[in-house]
């Protein structure tokens, strides 16, 4: 581990599936999964790349964006589109945030003379 | 922006590009000749020649950042009536039916009408590469539409992206604006348009460093934009992965991205689109009258393996069809994902 003082590398995106060294039957099935979640199916392949882009700044893995920055350019969306669908995810999260200030308030004046 | 052959840049040089190629070899990057080894699909073998591709010229009213033949208009290059000559011999004798005409912009080669009127004379299929802005360059091109046209040449037009921006980072200012012109003539005159038979195609490639996106999907997209802002029609959008040499090469390297796009391409490697590769039916054909498996192996200047047959004018079918053909590392960049062809994507 001392040559790899971070907890992020780029170079392993690309070991991804080496996960099944580990537990095989588990990463077939998910990557076959993965795979068909990422077909043309109701949504197209290209929307699907863009929701991805959002979930993956969600949930804030740096892998899934640098897969899904590119992906999503690839497949044509534009900058402008890319980053709206960024603030998408901000909102949501934020909103998610936000939201719960109603439970705060509520605790508060259930406690409160 | 100049050329790398006017900047005596180290990359015009093939030998140059060829080292780069060599040096990332690699567990990462396995020599492309051990990967068809590994998938059975080694020497790889010629199909019947079907089409006959002409570079007729290195000079180009553009000099686009991604230019696989670093054209533009310090490039000089030309071929002469006489090899012309020669081709359309031996477009003739062996009854070759399809001749894809490139460059630079083939237009600009003074014989380039003279060339079209003796193939369109043959019955042969004429495709014409076609940067678009050449059509506005200049009065005597203004006609093109209508020489097109009455020659019924398919038109192959290149345009990387349905937005301005993205076109002009690659292309150079401007070179959108004049696009959406130039496809509005040519629609103008019948191209692109139901029940003419005249073929306009469009060709996207990337803008930077990444692989095209399935082709069917994008053409609905390319379809959709250009009607809805421009009324503009076309047939078919064919998508071509960008090969790692000459001008795309120097993009690479000087950003960085050199060892990650190889590694996308060989990551990409499908087994099935190399049934399909255009170096099957084909053989290209440059200024001189010097024969290659492709365009690209062209501007490397690595040349068809049968020794006695590698000028139009020993120009032998027997060697030529079902010859071995002289592969590289670039080759990666015609069997990643889908695949690429001077068609587009091939599975």
């Amino acid at each position: 581990m001392t040559n790899r003082p971070h907890y992020y590398h780029a170079e392993d995106l690309a070991k991804f599936g080496e996960i099944s060294q580990f537990q095989a039957a588990l990463a077939e099935k998910f990557f076959a999964y993965y795979g068909e979640v990422f077909q043309d199916g109701a949504l197209s392949a290209r929307e699907k790349s863009l929701i991805a882009l959002a979930v993956a700044h969600a949930v804030q893995c740096p892998y899934c964006i640098d897969a899904y920055s590119t992906d999503a350019f690839s497949k044509g969306w534009s900058e402008a589109q890319m980053m709206e669908a960024v603030h998408v995810a901000a909102a949501i999260r934020g909103g998610a945030s936000l939201v719960h200030g109603v439970q705060m308030m509520n605790k508060v004046k259930e406690i409160s003379m | 922006m100049k050329s790398l052959a006017a900047q005596h840049h180290p990359l015009s040089s093939t030998e140059a590009q060829i080292a780069v190629l060599e040096r990332s070899i690699s567990d990462r990057i396995p020599a492309f000749a051990s990967m068809l080894a590994k998938h059975q699909q080694y020497p790889l073998q010629a199909d019947k020649v079907e089409i006959l591709q002409m570079n007729i010229g290195k000079m180009c009213n553009q000099t686009c950042k991604h230019c696989h033949v670093d054209a533009g208009p310090d490039r000089k290059e030309i071929m002469t009536r006489n090899t012309m000559q020669q081709c359309i011999d031996v477009v003739a004798r062996h009854g070759i039916a399809i001749v894809d005409i490139t460059g630079g912009a083939p237009e600009m080669n003074p014989d380039f009408r003279w060339l079209v009127e003796q193939l369109a004379q043959l019955q042969v299929h004429v495709m014409v590469r076609c940067n678009l802005t050449i059509i506005l360059a200049n009065k005597k091109y203004h006609d093109l539409p209508l020489f097109y046209r009455d020659h019924r040449v398919e038109v192959i037009a290149s345009l990387p992206f349905y937005t301005a921006e993205r076109t002009d980072r690659q292309r150079g200012d401007g070179v959108f604006a004049q696009s959406i012109e130039a496809l509005r003539r040519l629609n103008a005159v019948g191209y692109g348009v139901e029940g003419t038979g005249l073929l306009l195609n469009l060709v996207y490639n990337p803008a930077g460093a990444f692989l095209p996106p399935a082709q069917k999907e994008l053409q609905r997209q390319y379809q959709k934009e250009l009607f809805e802002k421009y009324q503009i029609r076309f047939n078919e959008l064919y998508v071509i992965t960008n090969m790692p040499i000459s001008r795309y090469l120097e993009y690479l390297l000087a950003s960085g991205n050199y060892e990650h796009y190889m590694q996308l391409l060989v990551q990409a490697f499908n087994p099935a689109a190399v049934k399909g590769v255009m170096c099957r039916n084909t053989i290209s054909v440059d200024w001189q009258g010097y024969l290659y498996d492709c365009d690209f192996n062209q501007m490397l200047n690595i040349p068809v393996i049968p020794s006695q047959s590698r000028h139009i004018a020993q120009f032998d079918m027997q060697l030529l069809q079902h010859r071995p053909i002289a592969v590289h590392q670039h080759c990666y960049g015609c069997t990643a994902g889908a695949g690429s062809s001077c068609g587009g994507q091939i599975v």
